[in-house]
């Protein structure tokens, strides 16, 4: 095993931050100390020697045709919020 | 940031429940599954019929398309019966994790159905339905078979169209069968099996398979290798039932030997590792904007993102979401992801090499017996390393089967067993004899 992963209440913040979800205090704190305790078991993938996949895997590709999808009225029926035909969403900045 | 929050007021059903919503979905007049009953797993989506997901992310989401499985079931006259209780998003082993609140186990009372398709497998071992669909990304359909004593196939990767299941980890996840035979799992498996052009991952296998004959228990001369590490871990009831199990198959014909999987033990890492890491992508779709709960942020489109992430998600959900961005973010990529996929290859050969002189491998589908409401909530370590012996099937693409193989101290044990890719006939063959 390596080094001890330690993980700070900062550090969790800012991973939230990256994901968008909000955490209160208690949640920072449940999940500081349980990810010191994931982290270290994910440590031991260090020991796992390169390997290569030799799966064949092949891209599957069809023809770019028009055919039926949503309509613009089901593509936004479970829309909280919508105006004119678009989504409506928060401001960007 | 709020001071305090709680989690949407999602309406609980009960204090436990087999079903989200129950609702009446009649398929065609006639078919292979005409008059049979089939409980549905709430990630797979239902025209019209709300698909939550175990999630107050989803409490209100009604698709406007069936998912290509739906599809088949009613082409095949089968009648839907409802929506069962899952854990949020597929994220945990026991049910518990869903908004709606835990599932029962009718075959273990005051003991988890196991996840998180438990839902479905509680409604086949209660007998509110006869079949039922779940999906398994790391053992999530053969956990709760082995928990409340059924059957639950988890198909070869590819076999069964992933079109209109709602993502958690693409590259590992499949749709499968409940029943309480291997041959009625087996011929609903027939049913949703084949290739289909909006999934561009599955495969021309299966179109026109037959696999419910394959329930013929005919076992002479099956090769069986039993990974010790798959079974040296387990409790000790578990393990008596389990070689109970394997007496019982040589005595109609079949023949074991013992195998080792070096691999194994970097199985249940690899697998979170590259589950969360989907899962933290997948689950970026979830913004309030396209489907979700309304919020009343007033800020920009971050805040309100993070803010109706905070309260549409649960814990697990979150913890996942998470730890998946912190193993993609920058100088961790290649530590754990990167690793994670050398694992996986080295899994995908060790039992290539293990199924290059057996026919099928055996375990037991769980190392412990069903655990107690509430026992392993609080300690997810301890939830991700009871999926010990189905994720490494996932990491593999293989498929596997749970069928009951007794019972230790009144609690059901599961027996699994694995195929080479696209070897469902032989896995349901020898699942066949454990019934016998």
């Amino acid at each position: 095993m390596s080094e001890q992963q330690s993980v700070s209440p900062e550090e969790v913040r800012h991973v939230a931050s990256l994901a968008r979800v909000d955490l209160d205090e208690g949640e920072v704190e449940a999940f500081t100390e349980q990810f010191v305790e994931i982290l270290e078991a994910f440590e031991t993938l260090d020991e796992v020697p390169e390997i290569e996949d030799s799966e064949g895997l092949e891209n599957v590709m069809r023809e770019d045709e028009v055919r039926e999808g949503l309509s613009q009225e089901e593509a936004l029926e479970n829309a909280p919020e919508s105006a004119e035909g678009y989504f409506k969403g928060p401001s960007v900045s | 940031m709020s001071a305090s929050h709680s989690p949407l007021e999602v309406a609980r059903v009960s204090e436990s429940s087999i079903f989200i919503t129950e609702e009446r979905i009649v398929g065609e007049d006639e078919g292979q599954l005409a008059g049979k009953t089939v409980a549905v797993k709430d990630n797979i989506s239902t025209k019209n019929v709300r698909t939550t997901c175990g999630s107050a992310m989803l409490e209100r989401y009604v698709p406007p398309y069936d998912a290509t499985a739906i599809k088949r079931l009613k082409e095949a006259g089968a009648t839907i019966v409802g929506k069962t209780n899952m854990d949020e998003f597929g994220m945990g082993s026991t049910t518990e994790t869903s908004a709606f609140g835990p599932a029962p186990n009718p075959a273990a009372e005051g003991h988890v159905p196991g996840g998180s398709s438990g839902g479905s497998a509680a409604a086949v071992a209660a007998g509110e339905a006869d079949l039922a669909l779940g999906s398994d990304t790391g053992g999530s359909i053969r956990n709760p078979a082995a928990f409340c004593g059924v059957v639950g196939i988890k198909p070869t990767y590819g076999l069964v169209s992933r079109y209109g299941l709602v993502a958690y980890a693409n590259s590992l996840e499949q749709i499968g069968p409940f029943a309480s035979s291997v041959e009625d799992a087996a011929a609903l498996l027939d049913v949703i099996a084949g290739p289909d052009e909006r999934d561009g991952t599955s495969r021309k296998e299966g179109a026109d398979s037959d696999y419910a004959s394959a329930a013929d228990g005919d076992i002479d001369g099956l090769s069986i290798g039993v990974p010790t590490e798959l079974v040296e871990g387990a409790d000790d009831g578990v393990r008596e039932t389990f070689w109970d199990a394997i007496s019982k198959l040589e005595s109609q014909g079949a023949s074991y030997h013992e195998v080792s999987l070096p691999s194994i033990e970097y199985g249940v890492a690899a697998y979170y590792v590259l589950a969360m890491s989907e899962a933290s992508s997948n689950l970026a779709r979830f913004d309030g904007v396209r489907y979700g709960p309304a919020t009343e942020s007033d800020g920009n489109w971050n805040e309100a993102f993070a803010e109706v992430r905070e309260q549409g998600f649960g814990p697990e959900v979150k913890r996942r979401i998470l730890l998946g961005t912190y193993a993609l973010s920058a100088g961790y990529h290649e530590k754990y992801y990167g690793k994670a996929q050398d694992a996986r290859a080295w899994v995908k050969r060790d039992f290539d090499d293990a199924l290059s002189e057996a026919d099928v491998l055996a375990s037991p589908t769980m190392p412990v017996p069903p655990f107690e409401l509430g026992e392993s909530l609080d300690d997810p370590l301890k939830m991700y390393l009871s999926d010990a012996n189905t994720v490494p099937v996932n990491l593999a693409n293989l498929p596997a089967i749970s069928v009951p193989a007794g019972k230790t101290e009144k609690l059901p044990v599961g027996l699994q067993l694995i195929g080479p890719v696209f070897g469902e006939e032989t896995i349901i063959r020898a699942a066949s004899a454990v019934e016998e």
